[in-house]
């Protein structure tokens, strides 16, 4: 059975985005036909973050409106096999994409794809509620600071209500918490909210953190998922994240300090 | 100035902790109107507010009253926070009203 997981939430710029390309590069490398859908109409960036913007010719609008076939609009990934993008369009009639539509363009993935990942726009207004209609699982993207815990816990409270499975009186959509950002020095000197903090805040199961890592941003300049290159953080950090997705048992990293030299020289703490 | 240093060192708090007291509150009040609350909510609220206004002297904006579930049972939590200078009243103030019997 194809699974639908929406990546979301509520506040922009937390790493939705960075999020939904290394999670779909991810899972489709380790061996699962996936798609990766950009919600953002209007103000698409997926396909920059995952290289193939100078290969988009139709989106998931020309798809929606039948101007194309959903088979000329997915972008297959160059480096994973079984990737693909449904890119979002650039224009900017906000009230391209209806239900019925997006339900159809779903339906027909799921014929094709074990895995379709949906990435949300910032908000929780009519975008960011399409995008998570028809999802099975939620990612509620996090950053510990009090307006992105504010607004994941209002996409919690919309992911429990206007969601088709809310609708229908189906098993609710399972969400997991994703903390991003996270700077374990500023935690330890109690300037950053905790995974506890936050885990004790929003009360979902907790998926892992990815730590703040300059490696994103380079990752992003060049177009490559962060999650391909795992001598960094973040990408270990995602890499961990899709294999726990996947229901392999992995310890959490990036809670604790790395000890610097001199603080394993002289073995303080 | 040390010593002012020192006081604004010492009153404050690390910023983590503020940040989580506010989202407790924050996060309990939106549930609270979000999520369905049973429809009795507002008027236990008043009367429950009564009840303390006759023995504290109370601000009705610093009462919350919140209905949260946790792991299947439902808790009812009643916020109050009493002013700093909050003296009991002293003796409660009965009115003598006689009813007939
Ligand atoms: N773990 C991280 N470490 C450092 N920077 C990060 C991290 N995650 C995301 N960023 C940066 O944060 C910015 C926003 O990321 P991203 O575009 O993924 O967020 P978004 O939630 O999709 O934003 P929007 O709501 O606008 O769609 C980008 O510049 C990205 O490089
Ligand atoms: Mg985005």
């Amino acid at each position: 059975m194809a699974k639908v997981v929406v990546i979301t939430s509520g506040k922009g710029g937390v790493g939705k985005t960075t999020t939904a390309a290394s999670f779909a590069t991810g899972i489709a490398s380790l061996g699962h036909k996936t798609v990766v859908i950009d919600f953002d109409v209007g103000l698409r960036n997926l396909d920059l973050v995952m290289g193939c913007e100078r290969r988009v010719v139709y989106d998931l609008v020309n798809v929606i409106k039948k101007e194309a076939k959903l088979h000329q609009a997915l972008i297959k990934d160059k480096r994973v096999d079984g990737l693909y993008v449904l890119p979002a369009s650039q224009t900017r009639d906000k009230d391209a994409l209806d239900l019925e539509g997006v339900g159809e363009v779903i339906e027909e993935l799921k014929k094709k794809f074990e895995f379709i990942i949906c990435d949300s726009p910032a908000g929780i207004e009519r975008g960011a509620q399409l995008a998570m209609y028809f999802a099975d699982e939620a990612l509620v993207v996090t950053n510990p600071e009090v307006s992105s815990v504010r607004d994941s816990d209002r996409v919690l409270g919309l992911l429990d209500a206007k969601t088709y499975r809310a609708e229908n009186n189906l098993e609710p959509i399972k969400c997991h918490l994703l903390l991003t950002r996270y700077n374990v020095k500023q935690v330890k000197k109690g300037e950053m909210l905790s995974v506890d903090d936050v885990l004790e805040l929003l009360g979902i199961p907790f998926l892992g953190v990815i730590p703040e890592s300059k490696y994103v941003l380079s990752a992003s300049n060049a177009g490559t998922p962060v999650v391909l290159d795992d001598a960094n953080e973040a990408g270990q950090g995602y890499l961990d994240v899709v294999s726990r997705f996947l229901g392999e048992d992995r310890p959490h990293r990036f809670l604790e300090e790395k000890k610097g030299f001199f603080k394993r020289l002289f073995g303080a703490n | 100035m040390m010593a002012l240093f020192d006081i604004f060192r010492r009153t404050r708090m690390k910023s983590a902790a503020i940040a989580k007291d506010r989202l407790q509150i924050i996060v309990a009040r939106e549930r609270s109107t979000t999520r369905q609350a049973p429809w009795y909510l507002p008027q236990l609220q008043q009367e429950l507010l009564q009840v303390i206004a006759k023995y504290e002297h109370i601000d009705v904006e610093t009462v919350t009253v919140n209905l949260d579930t946790t792991d299947g049972a439902e808790v009812l939590e009643l916020n109050i926070v009493l002013p700093e200078d909050s003296a009991p009243i002293r003796a409660p103030v009965i009115e003598m009203t006689s009813y007939p019997a």
